[in-house]
């Protein structure tokens, strides 16, 4: 039998919490007498009726005193610790009675939401740094779905992610679905684990990610997760930071059995570092760079070959009496909400028509005239083909985004309309958590005032990429069904809708008939 | 650092700031959604020191801050060594043997200030000690001789381990706390407060003033240095720990432990050989001064505040003080430096026969209660005097829930029974306050404008948040460049 007996300086708990703890000690196996209380007078003498021999001690003292052989004390005073850092830890993140204010900062929610794996930041980009950090520092991963978050901001962040074991998302990461559950913007995947090899995704691109996700959930093949990085992530200076721990985040996870990387072209540097990664991988990994040949819809026909699953026939929706290729005169205007959307239409259309303009262009020579894109309507008469990216930051600064306000591309749908000069117009429609509940709503109407305003000599055809699936809360099949009824050819791949709409336009114009085209 | 959730199953529960459609998209998929109410940090230009640079200029300071990576250890560790500091009381004595003081030589509570900008109470205290150091017959001669200040020094009482209470004047012949923190051996010092009313502390220096200074030199000073040589070192902060628990906020409420005080000291002060008259008199001085424990509270916060300087990247408050025309804080990572803005007006009760009109601006060293997590900090626990300072107990709850807010740790030395014990909220970090908007509460006396007027009410109080802009900006000077960074 061994007494333990000491006396803690300037550890002070109320009798009753002690009380509690003396318990947790007392009951530890093996020990056959305990008493840990305020050395007040009685509890002294308690402790020394017990024959515990205690040295000279004030009110102030936390008296600690243990009985039994050398491994209960141990045990005893190991017990003793635990209760304490419970009493201390018991009340963290307590409100106390009645309505308390709602959390101001992240970190006061992280404390009333202990559970709570993934902090999803919306705020001004300029304000994101201390609440991501909140998030860093209460092990919590973030998405960062904001932009105009400073480059040494984002370093730093994910530097600070890296050192604390969490994943920073963005910022500028439009889309993330993880576990199931779609953040930001994202569609209503097919769940892993009904045969077939899950696909993880790790991707710079938010409506990139949406389309490759969607055509792979079209062709039956279940995508596990969907991580976004932020389209600076495979820059120079990110160096990768948050895709390489994206992708040793996919590699470790038993549900994903292929990964695969979506990002615009990265710095060379990087590129290396990211195939060295993704070689040493023990998943299978597919690297898809957008503006490199092929498309987003080839790059889900390749993933599905390399899972083995047969690619479908992608759907579409032709209307009657749509004209026949080559047969249509005039330019492309394509109104994209989705920017990877828009580069890619860009990527498909300019080969087959030549030069195409844009806010966001394929080679600074393309760049819009000054001033052309800065208005709230963008005056695009006499330009050629034009096509717009809507969730540019010149369009979006100070209203929301046009997968939220359709307002801006009404306009430009209107615009257009009035221009017998364009020929087919392009719009892309993205379906999935976060979009417009209803698109065609307010897009076929607009669409078919656009197209009845022509005459028969200036026919205007619309062609649309529709970016969903069929469990998105929109209902697919309804919103293509609006939009075909308003005159639309409507297609579930983006580049097969672009292919399709600079074929209208491909065929030389007539001997003898004046191009209506500048 | 507290270990990372599993990503990949992450659970039913999401935290939001930002765009409510997205929480509502999440809460549409069945997640739960802990939605912070944000707000994004606002500079009022009003708020920018003169030549502080623009708004824009302060917000990229503030990612500057939140971005250096060595701030949320040097942060954590400021705080950390603020609540590890266990005061003992272990002398009284007088200020000129324990601080060194000569005859001339005054410190006084706040930032630096001269005699041209002091106002009212301070420059009245200041008479006062001129009397009491007999410096000067009246009160003239002693403004004469203080407006032309030859033999005469000011400093902060912050720069010589000291804290004083409102104008905080202290000089040679006055008696002080001695506390240390055994750890460390580092000390503070706290003059002995002199009850209520006409008051030194508060402007005033009538002859019954100055004959209770000097009661307090020649009787209690000594008295109390017997009972605590006697009685051994008392233990401050158990002291405070256990009064805020009952119900002391340990600021403007200190009555829980002025008793455990006097229950503390009274048999040394039985058995040192004073006459029983004396021993009656100050046990009824202290009995009946529900504020005495307020100066040993002060210095106790001293401790800790000094204990949490001096650590490069923290950004942890380690002193905020008013001298009656500036409020002034300190802050970890810039160690001395003092961040200063105008001392606001208090909001609450005044005394009978005064008015708003009859207030001096904030002052005096005891929001460094505030510093150290009470005071102000912890009105939740205090309903007793939320009614003195006008408000509810839900609006005392709110207020404590905000201070977490802006508050490095939660120091369980210092626990709330009405919210599950959970530590008081310690460690106030400029870069929250900044976040936020939130200003630190302080809990105050207040001062008649007019020196010799002494204590008109009591209140509430915020510092003016260009202590905290100048002090982030200030912050990120200091910040080391992010190597591999454009402009490192």
């Amino acid at each position: 039998m061994t007494d333990h007996i000491t006396l803690r300086r300037g550890v002070y708990h109320d009798s009753v919490t002690l009380l509690r703890i003396s318990r947790a000690v007392a009951d530890t196996p093996g020990v056959t007498a305990a008493q840990v209380a305020m050395a007040t007078p009685l509890n002294v003498e308690l402790a020394v009726q017990q024959g515990f021999s205690v040295p000279p001690a004030g009110p102030d003292d936390l008296l600690v005193a243990v009985r039994g052989d050398d491994d209960a004390v141990r045990a005893g005073l190991a017990a003793l610790q635990d209760a304490l850092a419970a009493a201390d830890r018991a009340s963290v993140g307590a409100r106390g009675v009645g309505a308390t204010p709602a959390p101001r900062t992240v970190r006061a929610a992280t404390r009333e939401a202990p559970d709570a794996a993934i902090v999803l930041l919306s705020v001004p980009g300029a304000a994101v740094t201390g609440e991501a950090m909140d998030a860093i520092a209460a092990g919590r991963h973030v998405m960062i779905f904001s932009d105009n978050v400073p480059l040494s901001d984002e370093i730093a962040l994910k530097d600070a992610g890296a050192r604390a074991g969490v994943l920073v998302m963005g910022p500028d990461c439009g889309t993330a679905v993880i576990g199931g559950v779609g953040l930001g913007f994202a569609n209503v995947l097919r769940a892993p684990g009904s045969g077939g090899t899950a696909v993880g995704l790790v991707a710079a691109s938010g409506t990139g990610a949406q389309q490759l996700s969607s055509l792979l959930d079209e062709a039956g093949v279940a995508v596990s997760h969907v991580l976004g990085v932020g389209g600076r992530d495979l820059s120079r200076e990110v160096g990768g930071r948050s895709t390489l721990a994206a992708l040793a985040l996919l590699d470790a996870d038993p549900a994903t059995g292929h990964v695969v990387v979506l990002s615009k072209p990265p710095h060379p540097a990087v590129a290396d570092t990211v195939r060295a990664a993704a070689r040493s991988a023990r998943t299978p990994v597919s690297t898809v760079l957008l503006g490199e040949g092929g498309d987003l819809t080839t790059a889900a026909e390749q993933v599905c070959a390399a899972v083995g699953v047969s690619v479908p026939d992608w759907p579409r929706w032709i209307p009657d009496g749509a004209p026949t290729p080559g047969s249509v005169r005039g330019v492309l205007r394509g109104l994209f909400a989705g920017g990877t959307l828009a580069d890619e239409a860009m990527l498909v259309t300019g080969p087959v028509l030549g030069d195409i303009r844009s806010n966001i262009p394929l080679r600074p020579a393309l760049a819009l005239p000054v001033g052309a894109g800065a208005g709230r309507v963008p005056d695009l008469a006499g330009l050629g083909h034009v096509v717009l990216d809507l969730g540019d930051d010149a369009f979006t600064a100070g209203r929301p985004h046009p997968m939220i306000d359709p307002s801006v591309r009404l306009g430009q749908i209107a615009a257009a309309g009035a221009d017998p000069a364009v020929g087919v117009l392009l719009v892309d429609v993205v379906l999935g958590h976060g979009a417009d509940p209803d698109p065609a709503g307010s897009l076929a109407p607009a669409l078919r005032t656009a197209v009845t305003a022509r005459d028969a000599t200036h026919p205007l055809t619309v062609v649309v990429s529709l970016c969903g699936t069929g469990g998105d809360p929109q209902d697919r099949g309804a919103q293509a069904s609006a939009l075909l009824e308003a005159g639309a050819a409507v297609f579930v791949s983006n580049a097969e809708a672009a292919r399709y709409a600079a074929g209208l336009l491909a065929a030389p114009t007539p001997a003898g008939t004046p191009s209506e085209a500048p | 650092m507290t270990s990372p959730r599993d990503l990949l199953s992450p659970g039913p529960s999401v935290i939001t700031a930002g765009i409510d459609l997205l929480a509502q998209a999440l809460r549409d998929q069945a997640v739960e959604v802990t939605a912070v109410d944000f707000r994004p940090p606002t500079v009022d230009p009003d708020d920018l020191a003169g030549g502080a640079g623009d708004a824009d200029a302060v917000l990229a300071a503030l990612a500057t801050v939140l971005a250096d990576p060595r701030r949320a250890a040097a942060t954590a560790e400021a705080a950390r060594r603020m609540t590890a500091v266990r005061a003992q009381l272990v002398d009284v004595l007088p200020a000129g043997q324990a601080l060194g003081l000569r005859p001339g030589e005054f410190l006084h509570a706040g930032p630096p200030i001269t005699w041209a900008r002091a106002s009212g109470p301070m420059r009245g205290a200041l008479i006062g000690a001129m009397l009491l150091e007999g410096l000067a017959g009246d009160a003239d001669e002693a403004e004469a001789k203080l407006a032309a200040g030859e033999g005469i020094s000011l400093s902060p009482c912050h720069d010589h381990h000291t804290v004083g209470p409102m104008a905080g004047v202290v000089s040679p012949s006055m008696w002080v706390f001695r506390l240390v923190d055994p750890e460390s051996g580092a000390e503070a010092y706290c003059s002995l407060n002199e009850g209520l009313g006409k008051v030194l502390r508060y402007g005033a220096y009538a002859p019954e003033v100055i004959e209770r200074l000097r009661w307090m030199s020649r009787v209690l000073g000594p008295a109390l240095a017997a009972a605590v040589r006697t009685t051994g070192p008392v233990d401050i902060t158990a002291i405070v720990g256990q009064m805020v628990q009952m119900g002391d906020e340990g600021h403007n409420r200190n009555r829980a432990g002025t008793l455990m005080f006097l229950r503390q000291i009274l048999p040394g002060l039985v058995t040192s050989g004073l006459l029983a008259d004396d021993i009656a008199e100050i046990a009824a001085f202290l009995g009946a001064n529900d504020h005495f424990f307020l100066n040993l509270v002060m210095p106790c916060g001293k401790l800790m505040g000094d204990a949490a300087a001096g650590v490069p990247g923290a950004t942890v408050v380690t002193a905020m003080c008013r001298n009656g025309t500036d409020f002034g804080i300190r802050v970890s990572g810039t160690g001395d430096r003092w961040f200063t803005g105008p001392a606001r007006y208090p909001q609450g009760l005044f005394l009978a026969g005064f008015g708003p009109d009859d207030a001096n601006p904030d002052i005096g060293d005891s929001a460094i209660t505030e510093t150290m997590g009470i005071g102000g900090m912890v009105m939740a626990g205090a309903p007793a005097i939320v009614r003195l300072v006008g408000g509810s107990v839900p609006d005392a709850l709110a207020t404590t829930a905000r201070m977490y807010e802006i508050t490095e740790t939660e120091n369980p030395a210092f626990a709330l029974p009405i919210l599950e014990f959970r530590g008081s909220p310690t460690g106030i970090d400029v870069t929250r306050v900044l976040r936020t908007g939130i200003l630190p509460q302080i809990n105050t006396g207040m001062a008649g404008r007019v020196a010799g007027t002494g204590q008109v009410g009591a209140g509430l109080v915020t510092p003016p948040m260009q202590c905290f802009t100048a002090a982030v900006l200030a912050l990120a000077e200091l910040v080391p460049p992010v190597p591999g960074t454009p402009g490192a």
